[in-house]
C-alpha cells in the first residue's frame, strides 16, 4: 500500500488535463500505479472516470500533461500508439464485441493482425483463456447469441489475448442484470490474483474494498482522496467523499 | 422476440387491440394484403374495375385502332421479339462488366472519404470532388461525352470502341451512387466499435478491413441491390453511341424498318422480365433486414 518505488511504477499520470470542447473533463489528475497494484476509481458518472481510462488507452489523446508507463512517456509526441496500446488491454462498459464474427474471431483478430501471431497460435491462445474463464463451449458463438455476463467475459479474454501487461477496466459491470454481475467480478478477481496490474473504474463498492490497493475518489476532475480501501470506505477525510458513499449506502449498494 | 411473445399474448384475449400484430409484416404480396374473404372479393372487383374502366377508356378513343397497329402489333411482335432477346444478352454482359468495377471503385472512394485526420484531407477532397462531378452530370451525358469524345481523340493505345467508353461512363456515374451508399453504410457502424478494435492496438488499415467495412457492407446490401437494378435498365443508355446494337438500339433499327413502335415495347418487356423480380428480390431483401433489426432492437 506504500508509494511504491521508481523501479516498480507501471503507470504514472502527471497533471493530466482533457477537455471536450469547453467542458473541462479532467483538471489535473496525478496518479501512480505500482507493478501488480489493482487501483480502483469510484466517484459520480461524470466525474472523469471513463475518460481518465481513455486517455491511458491514448483511445481519447490529453490536452496537458504526461503519462507513464513503465518509464516512457506515452503520450510523447511520434509515439507508435499501436505498439503502446497492444501493451494496455481496455474493457468498456458496453463489451463493444464485434458483432459479425464468433467469440473466436473476435479473440483472434487483434492477435493475429498486430501480433503477427500464426492462426495456431492465436487460435491456442484463445482457446486456452476460454478454457481458464469457463467458455470453451461458446467458441463457435457470435456474441448476440450470449448473455450480457459472457460477452463481457469474452471481452476481457478479447484483451487479455494481446497479453498485455496493464488491464484498465471501464465500469465493466455497468451494463449487466444484477445477477451476471458475480461471474464478471470473480474473472477480475481471478486477474487481481495472477498479478495483473489494473486501473478500474467502478460503482461495485463492496468488489473495491475487497480488490483494490488504493481507492482513488474522482471529483470534478481531480482525484480528490486516495486511500487504502479500509480507510476511504470507513474514515474518508474529504466532506465530498462522505457525502457520496453515503448515497450509494443509502441506495442500498454497499 | 420468440419466449417473451408467448408469455405477453396470454395475458390478453383474442381480439384484443393490444395483442402484437400476427400478420405476417412483409411478404411479397405484401400490397395486396387484405382482410378475409370479404377483403379478397372487395380487392379483386375493385381491380377488375379500375383495369377495366382504363382499358375500354384508351379502346374507345377514335385513334385506337391506329394505335393498336403501331405500338401493340402481334405480329412485329413475333417478328422482332426473338432477336431483341437475343441483344439483350449484350445488355447483360454490359451489366456484369460494369458491376464488379463499379462495387470496387465505389468502395474505394467511400473509404477515401471516410479517412479521417488533416494528413488525408486532399485524398478526402478528391473523393468528394468526384462524387459531386459524378452525381452532378446526367448519366446519358457522360455516355455522350465518353462513347462519341474518347474514341474521336484516336489516342494511342486507347481503345476506340465506343461501347467500351459507354461502359466506362456507366462505371464512373454509377461508382459515385454507389460510393454514398457505401459511405451511409460507414457511418452507421458504431464508433465504439473502431474504438474497441484500436483498443486492441489493430491499425487504422486493419480496423477498417475487419470491423468496419464488413458490418458497413452488410448493412447496404439492399440498398446496393436497387442500385443494381438501376444499372441493369440504364445500360439502354448505351444504345446512344454504339454500332453494334444491345436490346434498345435493336429495336430502334427495326422500329425504323417497320415504321413500327412495337420494337421498343418488346425491349421493355425484356428489361422487365429482368428487373421485376431482381426489384421484388430487393423489396423482400429489405423487408426482412428490417424485420431482423426491429427483432435485434427488442432483444
Amino acid at each position: 500500500m506504500n508509494e511504491p518505488g521508481v523501479d516498480d511504477v507501471a503507470v504514472r499520470i502527471e497533471a493530466l488535463h482533457k477537455s471536450f470542447g469547453k467542458l473541462e473533463v479532467l483538471k489535473g489528475v496525478d496518479l501512480t500505479v505500482g507493478e501488480h497494484q489493482v487501483i480502483c476509481l469510484i466517484g459520480t458518472s461524470g466525474s472523469g472516470k471513463s475518460t481518465l481510462l481513455r486517455c491511458v488507452n491514448l483511445i481519447e489523446p490529453v490536452d496537458a500533461g504526461r503519462i507513464l508507463v513503465h518509464g516512457e512517456e506515452i503520450t510523447a509526441r511520434g509515439v507508435d500508439v499501436n505498439r503502446i496500446r497492444r501493451s494496455i488491454g481496455i474493457v468498456f462498459q458496453s463489451f463493444n464485441l464485434f458483432p459479425h464474427m464468433t467469440v473466436r474471431r473476435n479473440i483472434t483478430l487483434a492477435p493475429r493482425k498486430a501480433l503477427k501471431l500464426s492462426a495456431q497460435e492465436a487460435e491456442a491462445r484463445a482457446v486456452e483463456l476460454l478454457e481458464r474463464f469457463g467458455l470453451a463451449d461458446k467458441k463457435d458463438e457470435y456474441p448476440d447469441r450470449l448473455s450480457g455476463g459472457q460477452q463481457q467475459r469474452v471481452a476481457i479474454v478479447r484483451a487479455l489475448a494481446m497479453q498485455p501487461d496493464i488491464m484498465l477496466l471501464d465500469e465493466v459491470t455497468s451494463a449487466l442484470d444484477p445477477e451476471l454481475v458475480a461471474e464478471v467480478l470473480n474473472v477480475i478477481k481471478e486477474l487481481a490474483a495472477a498479478g495483473m496490474t489494473m486501473l478500474i473504474a467502478t460503482h461495485e463498492m463492496g468488489f473495491a474494498r475487497d480488490i483494490a490497493s488504493r481507492v482513488c475518489f474522482l471529483d470534478a476532475g481531480v482525484i480528490l482522496e486516495e486511500g487504502p480501501p479500509e480507510q476511504i470506505f470507513t474514515e474518508p477525510r474529504e466532506e465530498r467523499t462522505q457525502r457520496f458513499l453515503q448515497s450509494i449506502i443509502e441506495a442500498g449498494r454497499m | 422476440m420468440g419466449g417473451g411473445g408467448e408469455a405477453h399474448r396470454a395475458q390478453y384475449l383474442p381480439g384484443d387491440p393490444r395483442l402484437p400484430d400476427e400478420r405476417p409484416t412483409s411478404k411479397l404480396l405484401a400490397p395486396l394484403r387484405v382482410e378475409g374473404v370479404r377483403g379478397v372479393v372487395v380487392a379483386v372487383v375493385s381491380t377488375i374495375v379500375v383495369i377495366g374502366v382504363f382499358v375500354w377508356l384508351v379502346v374507345r378513343s377514335d385513334n385506337w385502332p391506329a394505335v393498336r397497329e403501331f405500338f401493340f402489333s402481334a405480329e412485329e411482335f413475333r417478328d422482332t421479339f426473338p432477336e431483341i432477346a437475343q441483344k439483350f444478352l449484350r445488355n447483360v454482359l454490359y451489366f456484369m462488366v460494369a458491376e464488379p468495377i463499379i462495387l470496387a471503385l465505389a468502395l474505394l472512394i467511400a473509404v477515401m472519404r471516410s479517412l479521417s485526420g488533416p494528413v488525408f484531407f486532399p485524398i478526402r477532397v478528391m473523393a468528394i470532388v468526384y462524387t459531386d462531378f459524378f452525381r452532378g452530370i446526367p448519366t446519358v451525358l457522360v455516355v455522350y461525352i465518353l462513347g462519341f469524345g474518347v474514341p474521336q481523340l484516336g489516342l494511342p493505345g486507347v481503345p476506340t470502341d465506343p461501347a467500351f467508353w459507354a461502359v466506362v461512363a456507366l462505371v464512373l456515374s454509377y461508382s459515385a451512387y454507389v460510393s454514398e451508399v457505401y459511405r451511409a453504410g460507414i457511418d452507421s457502424v458504431h464508433p465504439s466499435q473502431v474504438a474497441a478494435a484500436r483498443s486492441l492496438g489493430l491499425g487504422r488499415w486493419h480496423s477498417l478491413r475487419y470491423v468496419v467495412i464488413p458490418q458497413a457492407v452488410r448493412r447496404v446490401i439492399p440498398p446496393l441491390l436497387n442500385d443494381f437494378v438501376a444499372l441493369q435498365k440504364d445500360t439502354a443508355l448505351i444504345a446512344f453511341v454504339v454500332a453494334v446494337p444491345e436490346a434498345f438500339k435493336m429495336a430502334q433499327i427495326q422500329k425504323d424498318a417497320d415504321f413500327n413502335y412495337t420494337p421498343l415495347l418488346a425491349a421493355a418487356l425484356m428489361f422487365l422480365i429482368v428487373t421485376v423480380p431482381l426489384t421484388r428480390t430487393v423489396d423482400w431483401l429489405i423487408a426482412r433486414e428490417r424485420r431482423k433489426r426491429m427483432a435485434e432492437g427488442s432483444a
